[in-house]
């Protein structure tokens, strides 16, 4: 599976680690991986023979800018310790409940046998209250990952960590010193009633709803005419043009390490240094984080654990669950803010790259609050890229690429560099559990994202990432399979394909070893970061070969890629949106990979 | 000679099974397939106080409340309604009840069936009467809320309802909401003061401010006028048309 070898000399561990503790100024001859400003917080190495790192999950407090909240922590800390495996490592994890509740650890991006995932009733039955699980597999890959609660909204609460594996081989980054960002909600209401109050009420925590006074600044900038159609068009379709976040800034005080942005994380670096930051997006509501350091240039290095080839921008935009590496070179000796905003622009997470403990530099202000367009409704529009074809909007029947189709040469591909024509969407309207469909679906690897790229900042985009080796199974895909990203914001349903996961009664099957290409379509007008247990999705943004293996995909609204798949791993996989909420609220689906008899167990590690 | 060698060769299966199945971690059985895992087949239950004001009205000042709920899935729920008004100067009181199965039928609509109860008091009698009920609620395009029924009375009377609502946003808590009403009867009713047609329309605007999403006191006007039939039955007794203020509270949870 993996694409880098096996075969670490422990030499070359111990001179690696060695190069570690002196980067970080630690003369310690303890386990080094000391990650100076993480708080202190404990850094977890395998230990003895059988490489074991306990974990204990238990309820504790958390202050959060100095007000207290209850949090659910990992050895005492929110988030949880840093696990810090080595690839090629037979690890032995075990993880004691000390909630009231079933818990439950998921290694997020990690390949290994299904029932070590820590999916409940997927991949095991969870951990009781009171009980020690034994999480034990061979450590197949390197890079930044992370692992978290699977068990109802627990998440929520801080059962959260990052999970860093050192390369067997040589790391192609080359760095000085390095820090994990975790970036996360919190929130100091129950996260049963966050999710009540949105089902009862569209829009709970929407304070940035367009308001009679922004329609008559609308008027006055765009004139009466295009500002009333522009309405008018949202008006139709029952959707707002301020759907940005289910759960906002209204509630949520957003972290960075586990601090608030009055708290000020502290990461240290020497001038003229190469700092790598290992950012995590842990949160269970906000889709996404647009992340940034002003006066600092970032090179993307590695995107979901993966290495890439390096990408130099001002801005990237990170989901839930995807990680992404990048490197800065501090050339003065100031402080230096790291900022991310939410989506929404509703609130922020922040702390400060500094030389010293304790200084800060200034924060940016927020920007505006964006707002949805024609095209994330799924709509066409003229080269003035204001007005909507009423034509095109409604039903439409011409099904050229029909749902769940398996015709292979239409012209999907796209060309390298080049955005894949619009597609228009099959007859299927998905029923009740889907308020929208895209009538047209973009491919948009070329668009940062909603909010993103109009200021004059390079911004990633998903087209930049290009994996640093090719990836090795270059098989033709055999067979395809699309489902469709769905939603109700009205009623609070979310599903794929319009099916709450209740309402099916079978996981989506998949075929050992096949070649399989996953189309996502996003039919609903905001975004969603996908999660494929157990395997990688090969994003197919035009580079080929070198296509970025991700395990999370964050789909901007009216969206329509694919993903090339091998599943080597037999079982049942979780395959999700990540916001913990449309999880939970059905958009969810278990993945089966059999083998030909049907059968879902023994592994074949070779 | 055979039985021991038969005995040792049933022991050393027995604990080479013992051994794979336990040494290995891979050997776990998964749980079956289950498609109840997540809460997305959850009960909720909600109850909105939409309205329940005091209004100024011709020195009767009546207290009016409008006041529903579910209890049920994202598809089927059961919905309870009732509005009604009692005069704070006499006794004086006429309500409506309504139980309703409701059912989505569509991604903003649920069609509503059940029984409706009315009841009235003036000064010491009462009356009451039932009716079957169809009915349907929900957002309709430039998101208008809609609540409309059809009702027949024990008596085969035929009469229908229908109010519409809007959300005007002047801040993210100031919320000004216009309000239209009308009702409509096949059959006249004079006992309940009911003509044939087109039986009235109702007006209102209510300012709301929500300190919470849950909480938020109103004022507001209503103004409403008999028409037809209806009208001239009002004519003897009473007033045609009328015009209020009002001041309530609007809460939900």
């Amino acid at each position: 599976m993996s694409d880098n070898n096996y075969n670490m000399s422990r030499r070359k561990f111990l001179r690696y680690s060695a190069s570690m503790a002196a980067m970080a100024g630690i003369s310690s001859v303890l386990p080094t991986y000391a990650f100076a400003g993480f708080d202190n917080r404990e850094v977890l190495t395998p230990k003895g023979p059988d490489n074991v790192i306990d974990l204990t999950i238990g309820k504790m407090p958390h202050q959060v800018d100095g007000k207290q909240g209850n949090a659910i922590g990992i050895n005492g800390t929110v988030p949880g310790p840093l696990i810090r495996l080595q690839e090629g490592q037979d690890v032995l994890l075990r993880v004691k409940n000390e909630l009231e509740d079933t818990t439950s650890i998921h290694w997020h991006g990690i390949l290994l046998p299904f029932q070590m995932d820590g999916v409940p009733g997927v991949s095991f039955d969870g951990i009781p209250a009171g009980e020690t699980f034994e999480y034990r597999y061979p450590v197949r890959q390197n890079g930044t990952y992370w692992y978290h609660s699977h068990s109802g909204l627990q998440e929520q609460l801080g059962h959260y960590g990052p999970l860093v594996i050192d390369p067997a081989g040589e790391d192609p980054v080359e760095y000085d010193r390095e820090y994990p960002i975790v970036l996360s909600d919190w929130t100091f209401e129950n996260p049963y009633d966050v999710l009540a109050h949105s089902v009862k009420m569209e829009g709970y925590y929407n304070y940035q709803k367009r308001t009679l006074g922004e329609f008559f600044r609308d008027t006055k900038e765009n004139g009466l005419g295009d500002a009333v159609k522009d309405y008018l068009s949202f008006g139709k379709m029952r959707m707002s043009a301020t759907d940005l976040l289910d759960v906002t800034g209204a509630t949520y005080s957003y972290l960075m390490n586990g601090r608030g942005p009055d708290s000020n994380w502290n990461a240290l670096f020497r001038k003229g240094e190469r700092v790598r930051l290992r950012f995590i997006n842990a949160s269970a509501g906000t889709s996404a984080f647009d992340v940034r350091i002003p006066g600092l240039e970032m090179t993307v290095v590695q995107a979901d654990g993966q290495n890439v080839e390096p990408v130099s921008i001002d801005e990237f935009r990170i989901g839930i669950a995807e990680t992404y590496d990048v490197i800065v070179e501090p050339k003065e000796e100031k402080p230096y803010t790291i900022f991310a905003e939410s989506l929404d622009r509703s609130g922020y997470a922040r702390g400060t790259l500094a030389p010293r403990k304790g200084m800060s530099a200034p924060v940016p202000e927020l920007r505006s609050r964006p707002k949805r367009s024609m095209k994330d409704m799924g709509m066409k529009m003229d080269m003035a890229g204001m007005d909507m074809d009423s034509e095109e909007t409604g039903m439409n029947n011409m099904n050229h690429d029909g749902h769940d189709d398996m015709n292979m040469d239409n012209g999907k591909m796209p060309m390298p560099g080049m955005p894949a024509p619009p597609v228009r969407h099959g007859p299927d309207h998905h029923g009740i559990g889907a308020a929208a469909i895209a009538s047209y679906q973009f491919d948009r690897l070329d668009e940062p994202g909603i909010g993103l790229g109009k200021d004059g900042r390079k911004v990633l985009v998903y087209r930049d990432l290009k994996k640093l080796k090719p990836n090795i199974d270059k098989r033709k895909p055999q067979r395809e399979v699309e489902l469709h990203l769905t939603g109700n914001m009205e009623r609070y349903m979310w599903s794929f394909d319009g099916k709450q996961f209740h309402e099916v009664d079978g996981p989506i099957e998949f075929k050992h070893n096949e070649r399989l290409r996953l189309t996502l379509v996003n039919d609903t007008m905001m975004e969603h970061p996908i999660h494929l247990h157990g395997m990688w999705m090969e994003l197919e943004n035009g580079n080929g070969q070198y296509n970025p293996r991700k395990h999370t995909l964050l789909l901007q609204p009216a969206q329509r890629i694919s993903a090339l798949i091998t599943p080597r791993d037999k079982g049942r996989w979780a395959f999700h949106c990540h916001i913990l909420y449309h999880m939970e609220r059905g958009m969810f689906r278990v993945v089966q990979v059999a083998d030909e008899d049907g059968g879902i167990y023994g592994q074949d590690y070779s | 000679m055979t039985i021991i060698k038969r005995a040792l060769t049933f022991i050393l299966t027995v604990l080479a099974i013992t051994v794979i199945a336990g040494s290995s971690a891979f050997a776990q059985k998964a749980p079956e397939f289950s498609n109840d895992l997540m809460m997305d087949n959850k009960t909720y239950v909600y109850l909105i106080a939409e309205k329940l004001e005091y209004r100024s009205l011709n020195g009767i000042d009546p207290l009016m409340w409008e006041i529903q709920g579910f209890v049920g899935k994202d598809i089927n729920k059961f919905w309870f309604k009732t509005h009604g008004e009692a005069l704070t100067t006499e006794s004086e009181a006429e309500m409506e009840f309504q139980g309703l199965y409701s059912r989505a039928i569509d991604p903003y609509f649920d069609i509503q069936g059940g029984i409706r109860y009315d009841l009235a008091y003036e000064g010491g009698a009462n009356k009451s009467r039932g009716f079957a009920v169809i009915g349907l609620q929900g957002m309709a395009p430039y998101f208008f809320h809609v609540d409309g029924g059809m009702f027949i009375s024990e008596d085969g009377d035929i009469s229908a309802s229908l109010e519409a609502e809007y959300d005007l946003l002047f801040t993210q808590r100031l919320i000004g909401q216009p309000i239209f009403e009308t009702s409509i009867a096949i059959q006249e009713v004079p006992e309940w003061g009911v003509g044939s047609g087109f039986n009235n329309i109702g007006l209102g605007f209510r300012l709301r401010y929500e300190f919470v999403r849950e909480f938020a006191p109103y004022i507001g006007f209503n103004w409403e006028r008999k028409l037809g039939e209806t009208a001239d039955m009002a004519r003897t007794g009473g007033h045609v048309s009328n015009l209020s203020l009002l001041g309530g509270v609007r809460m939900w949870f």
